[in-house]
């Protein structure tokens, strides 16, 4: 099994080194996407990834916010989790953009008339906030592990880790902990707004009925903390160390992703019932894309009987067991990307004008949209990159310990 | 003969070289030139249109859109006011105005400024077509530029909508945010790719705003989100915006709304005038006649 999960690792990781060669080399000749649908599976792929760290932050805040004992021991998995899915988000939409050299741009000179300027600013303060509390949180672990480890060029990482404070006694480690506490209560507000900000970049946009609601917001953060906190119950169920700790965490996970999930089921059943019951062709084109349009089985087949119907039966059922969960978590979480999809694209492939999609006939000038396979060598990058990081990370830091 | 007494020789050729303005505009204005002077206001060609006979001028809609730009290009920017009308009766739906504008701005493939939309009503033998040019409707309201994180797009003093080339990051959201799909987007393609030889044809610099912009890998426009602009760089030197000069049945008509005596603000001020999509309080600067 490992060795499979090697091999699979592998060939994601070198299609991804060839997508990214092509990203450099090509730029953006070889995308699917074009000047009537811009936003492609890039945009998805980045929200979606977005959507976990948001999510796996807010689930870390259970333990360092509202003092959630029974979880105390996945905290600094969350955090971890919530970094690593942070930045591959972040080189994501940085392969998206059109002049890459100019990203600093929105930190610079940035346009707060713009949701997306306050996005970003918002993720960046999220980012340094996440950097440091994740770094408290495994403090007083890290300088143990500067003086247990054995000589070597592990030694010298966790001591420069350590920054030069050994100091890890009793006070210390309560200041940490304060420390760790303020942080994440001031994170919780902010993955609010900064999630709620992606789902509000799209919400704004007037032009696209299917996108200007206001549940897009909320609807975001229902998704951030379902794929998130599915996300994170996958790594426990499949990667924690087998026992009576990890039956527990499992249990406890399996109830927030159930009632998590249900909600979030909630809202897009409104979601896509009301504007069907007004009928209005301006406010369901989009939306029949999605339940019966060419891609039909993204929604049904991918969100609603792989993301949702078979999770709902495990989580639910009595038998299912560690396994089981994981198996639930891992469906949600990577099956969400679906979801993320039928976001960003239904709006895009209707036309702003009739007659327009047969006015001018050229590539990149038509309202259809199926990614290319060069961007889904820019995804495999980026996954084979997350789970790298993340393997590193769980044999070194001591996120699990 | 009368008539021809009047003109002097000097002002017959300035006549000339304004109506050769419609078919050889390029010729008129030394490309380098412009390139030079980045993003100031031109020096208006120096043709005069005064001296002719009234009945002339008035009698010849070209005649007349050139004195009323000529005449708005005496006044600062912030006091004009461009405007757009495209009479549908007269549009025959020939596309010359979208590939005028093509080959003048030298768009890639994937990007276009000004398609002409194409519908059918009725059924046969009762059949009628309308054709419906879609320039950028230079919104007085633009729903593109509040939206853009870096503000490389806004609405200049006189109106028209615009994108600062080396200032856009590429991301693409004012496009989705157009209600009108009046922005593309430069994947950096050419035509000719493919072929034995990439033409210098499509690798020529375009003079967009004033600026020259020749076409290489990694540069702008190539990357970034492109948009009809009534094409500044010859409104500027006195030169019709290229649609407009292509227009074979004269559909197209252009000029300063804030000129009360231009033929736009005549057209504006009919009853049988509208906008596209006007419920959205875009407030577009591009209008139309139905009938």
């Amino acid at each position: 099994m490992k060795k499979l999960i090697f091999i699979l690792w592998l060939v994601l990781l070198v299609l991804g080194v060839i997508g990214v060669w092509e990203r450099f080399i090509f730029e953006h000749k070889l995308v699917g996407y074009g000047s009537y649908v811009p936003w492609g599976l890039g945009v998805a792929a980045y929200i979606y990834f977005i959507g976990l760290s948001a999510g796996a932050f807010l689930i870390s805040a259970l333990v360092y916010v509202f003092g959630v004992k029974r979880l105390e021991a996945i905290g600094k998995l969350a955090l971890f989790l919530a970094l690593i899915t942070l930045l591959m988000a972040l080189v994501c939409i940085w392969f998206d953009i059109g002049h890459m050299e100019r990203a600093w741009k929105i930190w610079l000179s940035p346009n707060f008339n713009s949701m997306m300027a306050w996005m970003v600013w918002l993720y960046s303060v999220y980012f340094v906030l996440l950097l440091g509390e994740t770094y408290l949180a495994m403090r007083s672990d890290i300088v143990w592990l500067a003086e247990k480890q054995p000589a070597g060029l592990l030694k010298l990482i966790f001591q420069g880790l350590t920054f030069g404070s050994r100091d890890v006694s009793e006070p210390a480690v309560a200041r940490d902990r304060r420390k760790v506490r303020v942080l994440a209560a001031i994170g919780v507000p902010l993955a609010l707004a900064f999630h709620g900000g992606v789902g509000s970049l799209f919400a704004v946009v007037g032009a696209k009925p299917y996108w200007h609601t206001s549940l897009m917001p909320i609807l975001f953060l229902t998704g951030a903390l379902t794929s998130g906190g599915a996300l994170l119950t996958s790594v426990v169920c499949f990667f924690w160390k087998k026992g009576e700790e990890q039956r527990e965490l499992a249990g406890i996970l399996a109830k927030i992703i159930l009632g998590l999930l249900c909600f979030d089921l909630l809202l897009e059943f409104v979601e896509i019932t009301i504007p069907l019951w007004g009928n209005m062709e301006y406010h369901t084109q989009s939306l029949k894309l999605v339940l019966s349009g060419q891609y039909w089985y993204v929604f049904w087949i991918f969100h609603l009987l792989l993301g949702s119907a078979i999770p709902l039966a495990l989580l639910l059922s009595r038998r299912a067991g560690v396994k089981g969960i994981g198996i639930a978590g891992f469906l949600i979480a990577s099956t969400f990307l679906s979801v993320r999809l039928n976001i960003v694209i239904p709006a895009q492939v209707v036309p702003e004008l009739k007659g327009l999609e047969s006015a001018f006939i050229e590539p990149h000038l038509v309202f259809s949209y199926l990614p290319s396979f060069h961007e889904w060598r820019l995804v495999f990058f980026i996954l084979a990159f997350g789970s790298a990081l993340f393997y590193a990370g769980w044999k070194i830091l001591p996120v699990h310990k | 003969m009368e008539m021809k007494k009047k003109i002097s020789r000097k002002d017959f050729l300035k006549l000339a070289g304004t109506a050769a303005a419609s078919t050889v505009a390029a010729g008129l204005v030394e490309p380098d030139k412009i390139a030079a002077k980045a993003d100031e206001e031109q020096q208006p060609a120096q043709a005069d249109l005064s001296k002719l006979p009234r009945e002339i001028v008035y009698k010849n809609e070209l005649l007349r859109m050139q004195e009323d730009l000529l005449k708005a290009l005496k006044k600062s920017r912030g006091m004009r006011r461009w405007a757009m009308v495209l009479d549908l009766r007269r549009c025959i739906g020939c596309s010359a105005c979208t590939i005028g504008c093509k080959a003048e701005n030298i768009l890639p493939p994937g990007v276009v400024y000004r398609p002409v939309m194409d519908e059918e009503f009725g059924t046969y033998p009762k059949v009628t077509r309308r054709f419906t040019p879609r320039p950028c409707m230079q919104c007085d309201n633009p729903p593109c530029t509040s939206v853009c994180p870096v503000t490389a797009t806004y609405k200049r003093e006189d109106g028209i909508v615009v994108v600062d080339y080396n200032k856009c990051i590429g991301c693409r959201y004012c496009i989705t945010a157009c209600p009108y799909n009046a922005r593309t987007a430069d994947f950096g393609d050419t035509y000719t790719e493919g072929t034995p030889q990439v033409q210098d044809y499509e690798l020529r610099p375009a003079f967009e705003y004033n600026k020259k912009w020749p076409r290489k890998r990694g540069l702008s426009p190539i990357g970034n989100a492109r948009k009809c602009h009534f094409c500044i760089h010859r409104i500027e030197v006195g030169l019709l915006p290229a649609c407009v000069t292509t227009c074979i049945g004269g559909a197209t008509y252009f000029g300063d709304n804030f000129d009360t005596d231009s033929l736009v603000s005549e057209l504006i001020s009919r009853p049988n005038i509208t906008t596209l999509k006007p419920e959205l309080g875009t407030k577009p600067k591009v209008y139309y006649i139905l009938g």
